[in-house]
């Protein structure tokens, strides 16, 4: 076997703990409890390993990373560790003192949550009063000078919003917008038939990018990701099972993609029992679908299976049960109608389950 | 912003590494990396707010003789500041 390339970014979910409740949130059903949280000690470790292997980029996500009060020390031992580091925030928690410390540890830059354009619909979707908080750590991190991205998640509650949001990204000066359709895994999953947009909706927001697009006028980088319940294309997998990036869980889990965990039998590694090269490189979870040998037909002798990787393993695994299949995204697949019958079932009355902390032993999913 | 006055700099958070790993230097962006070729990153360096584009022209004619003509290096500097990696 050939060692496989060195990744290139690293998403620390430093915490699943956040003050927010979105119910569209991809973080696991089952949320890793604060108690088995990695050590200050251990993330550097963590930072360390992977710089040495050839990580560039790490993104200090959650839940909320603010609300790990080391957040400061865990910034330090990145950048020690020669990482470019992107604090992922919903801004909550995000004050004067809180930010000229992350900056003092030498953070390169700030992607910021938002919701809705609307201060009260944000609020709705967000499960709590915290537009206004976004607002000023917006204002906090273009003082700082430091890049300002936003991240919006798109479905059925604000993509007809999206000329605002836009307007709303350049109100705020922020550098770049990215507008992601949900993709449906943990809270989101659960959440498919509240969130799903129509087609309508979808083919308004493309139209509106497209326009935004072409404004000489503005110096926004506007990233659009398209759903693949619509496009009949699957998106390439993290860029291939195991070959641009890796996730650190709070407790110290390896995962391929953020999504990952869903994979039944997986046995992901954790930095507790192995070291990251081991991992990357030799470990049975981060080999099962790198490359292109493990492919089932059609996407064995398609001419696309080196662009998307056959799509999506924890898609296939939502719709079909099985995380070998082709992504029922692709127009190809022969799981395709279940994603075709999802996109366009009727799903205005649907509720959103908000996102919680499960409580122990006798919780029950969005009881 | 007029090419006469124009004094290049990095963008905000833009950072100048070795990527050891790979054998290359890069340029990191946020959700960017930016590999610099050939003499990318010492006229990068050059470019620090300060200086015009005359300027950090004389200094690598002046450092390296002959290796850069003077419409390469602006032409460089601009296509660099069309891909946001200068401003
Ligand atoms: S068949 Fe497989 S490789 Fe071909 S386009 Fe579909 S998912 Fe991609
Ligand atoms: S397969 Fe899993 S790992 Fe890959 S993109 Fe999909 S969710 Fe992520």
């Amino acid at each position: 076997m050939t060692t496989p390339a060195p990744p290139w970014a690293l998403l620390a979910e430093l915490t699943h703990a956040c003050p927010l409740h979105c119910g569209y949130c991809s973080n696991p059903l089952e949320l890793t409890r604060r108690s088995t949280e990695l050590s200050t000690q251990r993330w550097a470790e963590v930072f360390r390993q992977a710089a040495a292997m050839g990580v560039l980029h790490t993104h200090l996500s959650g839940g909320e990373p603010l609300l790990r009060e080391d957040l400061d020390a865990l910034t330090r031992a990145a950048v020690d560790a020669g990482l470019y580091t992107q604090l992922v925030t919903s801004g909550v928690g995000l004050s004067t003192s809180r930010l000229d410390d992350l900056v003092d540890a030498g953070l390169h830059s700030v992607q910021l949550s938002v919701q809705h354009a609307d201060p009260p619909l944000s609020d709705t979707i967000a499960g709590r009063a915290s537009f206004r908080n976004k607002e000023a750590a917006a204002q906090l991190v273009k003082q700082r000078r430091l890049p300002l991205g936003i991240n919006v998640v798109l479905h059925r509650h604000n993509l007809d919003a999206l000329d605002d949001l836009l307007q709303l990204a350049v109100a705020w000066q922020a550098d770049r917008i990215e507008l992601a359709n949900t993709q449906f895994y943990g809270w989101g999953l659960l959440n498919r038939a509240a969130l799903m947009p129509s087609h309508e909706q979808l083919a308004d927001a493309a139209a509106t990018v497209a326009r935004w697009r072409q404004r000489t006028d503005i110096e926004l980088d506007i990233t659009w990701v398209e759903p693949d319940y619509f496009t009949g294309v699957p998106k390439p997998c993290m860029g291939g099972w195991g070959a641009v990036s890796l996730t650190v869980t709070p407790d110290g889990t390896v995962l391929p993609c953020p999504a990952a965990a869903s994979v039944p039998g997986l046995d992901a590694p954790n930095v507790l029992e192995h070291p990251l090269p081991w991992i990357w490189n030799e470990s049975p979870a981060f080999n099962r679908y790198r490359g292109t040998d493990w492919m089932p037909s059609p996407c064995r002798d398609c001419a696309h299976k080196n662009e998307d990787f056959g799509g999506c393993r924890c898609q296939a695994f939502a719709l079909t049960g099985d995380a070998s299949r082709t992504d029922p995204a692709c127009s190809l697949a022969p799981d395709h109608d279940v994603i075709t019958s999802l996109a366009s079932a009727d799903s205005a009355s649907a509720e959103v389950v908000r996102r919680r902390p499960t409580r122990r032993s006798t919780s029950t999913v969005g009881g | 912003m007029t090419a006469t006055v124009w004094r290049p700099a990095l963008p905000p958070g833009g950072l100048l590494r070795t990527d050891a790993a790979r054998g290359q230097e890069v340029l990191l962006l946020p959700e960017r990396v930016v590999v610099l070729h050939g003499s990318a990153r010492r006229v990068l360096e050059l470019c620090d707010g300060q200086h015009t584009v005359d300027d950090i022209t004389t200094q690598l004619t002046q450092q390296h003789p002959g290796s850069a003509r003077a419409e390469d290096i602006a032409h460089f500097l601009t296509r660099l500041h069309a891909q946001g990696c200068l401003q």
